[in-house]
């Protein structure tokens, strides 16, 4: 009977599909939180997936911070097109322009928190009830205590000492006026199940997740690109390195990794040798112990 | 490779979070950056050891009173297999925690502190377990370190657990493994300490344990989660029935009835994107059409047609009490079943249930939190249903209170 045992790869991917169109099915107006990185593009596929022959019954929001590489905003463009969605641009630019949001000073500076203003702002102007995001457990600590289907109140904060219990495969989408949810089909992948998925399906990236040769600065233990809203110390200085992006984020907070690795094999084989973890390069979690958990409480991804 | 997903239950102290921890670092499943962050934690609480238990904290409250709260769900692969573990905390007032990592799991690990042999709190796990119909159970009799690796006082904990399962579950699936998590023991290394022990660690159980039978490959049950209808020139006459398989196999070709119409029609495809299949099995996500056009919804169930659910309005289920408010009998709630939605009156308390002694409580009229349950539920509408004995996706429901969207209650049908 052994041959009716799926692979992880095809459990993890009817798991997630499940999820989307219980999505499609228990919402009235949910949207995709498309980042342009890599999980995102994952969640596209399995979305197309899930709904064909029919097109993705919901339409990708990006959280553009302003500060993104363009590899990422044309990939985005051509991804949008390619699988038929409606693409809305929600721009942190904009917010900090009506006061909305204030910008950060200082060398350390990023729009990542900000980007939660913008994404709430958005989720409320176009009434979404149910936020799809690329989150995954293993990610990051606070995100491993996350439901599949993750209350939001009106405010849209997470309380993560009082959440729903989730049993079996059935999701309480059931919620207030005002209220939404978030909404993450991959909760159980690990960054490894990603890349072979990826191999597996043959599915397309931005050019930045290969290797490529780029300005960049070594700051605490981490390559960042330089760019000219990036404000740098006396004593960093720019060199011109051979790197690749293992998560994609803006610009501000995407720490590069040196590499030759210029194919998904290239990149799984790198991933499975290194030590250290996929959101250790990301300077947005470096800020403090629970930097994620709080921002995750205010309504952040 | 396959999944295999298992839950942890332990009372507190019991070495749960510690356990994992040496499962995650003997199998190379932690990071530099994420073993220098437990070294610095571990050194500023003045720890001895590499404190292993702090690889799985995860919210700030959780760090600063050194307990868990909710459950975390871990990851780590071998080369036999991928695993997914439910890390749920053993207080208490947490049962619900452990049912919502129970429930989805193939595998329980069972902790006992051989200081204390089994305790009520290992029959409430157990018996979790066991309810909740986890096919098998790994018993971890941990802390052998402190019990100078005896022998003696894993048979007599043994005995003393056996006594218990064959009065309460005598066909489960069980093993028994002496280990210390603290030093490794007999969680991914075998023991030099002892040698009397030949039965295999702890990870080569979990490696092993033949995973293939855990779903209903029996009778053919395919809950319809979604319409698909494309409305597009080139599929302008789709119409297909998406879900989950949740038991038995699916053809072309099969002839198959509808609930809950009861009209018979034949599996016209096994459709996924850009790909006809030839059979869908648990848990694959497909898409079913059919020869005839039905009036289908979600909700609806597509089953063999020799071989029908159970449909009934009147549904006995042992139950899990999961919030602060208590059950109010004569309450009506928000009931799901597989992807279909009703509302139900709870009609009765047939009896509570003390899950340390057993012992079934008639009298006791009141349901609160944490409590099990054996009750009676009248639906609005029927449900097409299995005992959860047989299928753990048909046999399940929930109960949501309506006036605050919670989810209140976990239920296994009879």
């Amino acid at each position: 009977m052994d041959n009716y045992q799926l692979t992880h790869l095809k459990e993890l991917e009817s798991e997630a599909i499940y999820v989307l169109r219980e999505v499609a099915a228990q919402f009235e107006r949910p949207v995709l939180l498309f980042s342009g990185g890599k999980d995102s593009i994952v969640l596209v596929h399995l979305s197309r997936k899930a709904f064909y022959p029919a097109s993705i019954p919901f339409p990708l929001l990006h959280i553009d911070t302003g500060h993104n590489f363009p590899e990422t905003l044309d990939f985005r463009d051509w991804l949008a097109k390619s699988v038929n969605a409606r693409l809305l641009v929600g721009s942190v630019q904009e917010s900090i322009d009506s006061g909305r949001a204030v910008e950060e000073k200082g060398i350390n500076a990023s729009r990542n928190v900000l980007q939660t203003v913008t994404l709430l702002d958005a989720i409320e102007k176009n009434k979404f009830d149910a936020a799809i995001g690329g989150a995954r457990r293993d990610e990051e600590k606070a995100r491993a205590k996350e439901r599949f289907f993750s209350h939001r109140d009106e405010f849209g904060q997470w309380d993560p000492k009082n959440q729903r219990p989730e049993l079996w495969y059935m999701f309480n989408g059931k919620k207030r006026m005002g209220e939404h949810f978030r909404v993450f089909p991959i909760s159980n992948w690990t960054e490894m199940d990603v890349w072979q998925y990826i191999l597996a399906e043959n599915i397309d990236l931005p050019s930045i997740y290969f290797t490529h040769e780029r300005d960049v600065f070594y700051r605490d233990g981490v390559w960042l690109a330089a760019a000219p809203f990036m404000e740098m110390k006396p004593t960093e200085k720019v060199e011109y390195r051979r790197v690749r992006c293992r998560t994609v984020g803006d610009i501000s907070c995407t720490g590069l990794t040196l590499s030759t690795a210029d194919t998904v094999e290239d990149i799984i084989q790198e991933i499975a040798a290194t030590r250290v973890t996929e959101r250790g390069g990301r300077y947005d979690d470096k800020r403090s112990e629970a930097a994620m958990e709080d921002r995750k409480k205010e309504g952040y991804f | 490779m396959e999944l295999l997903r298992f839950t942890t239950a332990g009372s507190v102290d019991d070495g749960k979070s510690t356990l994992i921890g040496r499962l995650l670092y003997d199998s190379k499943s932690i990071f530099e950056d994420q073993l220098d962050a437990v070294r610095r934690a571990s050194v500023q609480k003045g720890s001895e050891h590499l404190n292993l238990a702090l690889f799985t904290d995860g919210l700030r409250a959780e760090r600063e009173q050194g307990i868990t709260i909710d459950v975390a769900y871990r990851y780590f692969a071998t080369p036999q297999r991928k695993f997914i573990i439910a890390d749920t905390p053993g207080h208490i007032q947490y049962t619900r925690n452990m049912v919502t990592g129970a429930s989805t799991a193939n595998a329980a690990i069972v902790l006992i502190d051989a200081r204390n042999g089994v305790i009520e709190q290992t029959h409430r796990h157990a018996f979790l377990a066991s309810l909740l119909g986890i096919p098998h159970i790994i018993v971890c009799i941990n802390k052998m370190d402190l019990m100078d690796y005896s022998q003696d006082v894993y048979i007599a904990i043994l005995n003393d657990f056996q006594a218990f399962a064959n009065q309460v579950f005598p066909d489960q699936d069980m093993r028994f493994i002496p280990i210390s998590a603290l030093k490794g023991d007999n969680v991914v290394k075998p023991s030099e300490n002892m040698p009397w022990y030949t039965g295999g660690t702890l990870l080569h159980h979990l490696e092993t344990i033949p995973i293939s039978q855990d779903h209903d490959l029996v009778h053919q049950r395919f809950p319809v989660q979604y319409v698909i209808r494309p409305e597009s020139d080139e599929f302008h006459d789709y119409r297909g029935y998406a879900g989950r398989v949740a038991g038995g196999f699916f053809h072309p070709g099969d002839r198959v009835v509808i609930l809950p119409s009861h009209l018979e029609s034949e599996i016209a495809s096994v459709d996924t994107y850009g790909k006809a299949l030839s059979e869908a099995h648990p848990p694959m996500s497909v898409t079913l059409t059919l020869k005839d056009d039905l009036d289908i919804s979600r909700g609806d169930m597509i089953a063999g047609i020799e071989d029908f659910p159970e449909e009934s309005c009147n549904i006995d289920a042992m139950i899990c009490w999961m919030n602060p408010r208590p059950m109010q009998i004569q309450g009506k709630y928000a009931l799901k079943h597989t992807t279909r939605d009703v509302r139900c009156l709870i009609h009765s308390i047939d009896y509570v249930l003390n899950i340390s002694t057993l012992e079934k409580l008639t009298e006791n009229k009141t349901l609160r939190m944490n409590d099990i349950a054996r009750i009676r539920i009248r639906t609005t509408k029927p449900l097409f249903f299995d005992p959860y004995k047989v299928n753990r996706i048909t046999g399940s429901l929930i109960l949501i209170d309506e006036a605050t969207n919670e989810t209140v209650a976990a239920g296994m049908i009879l």
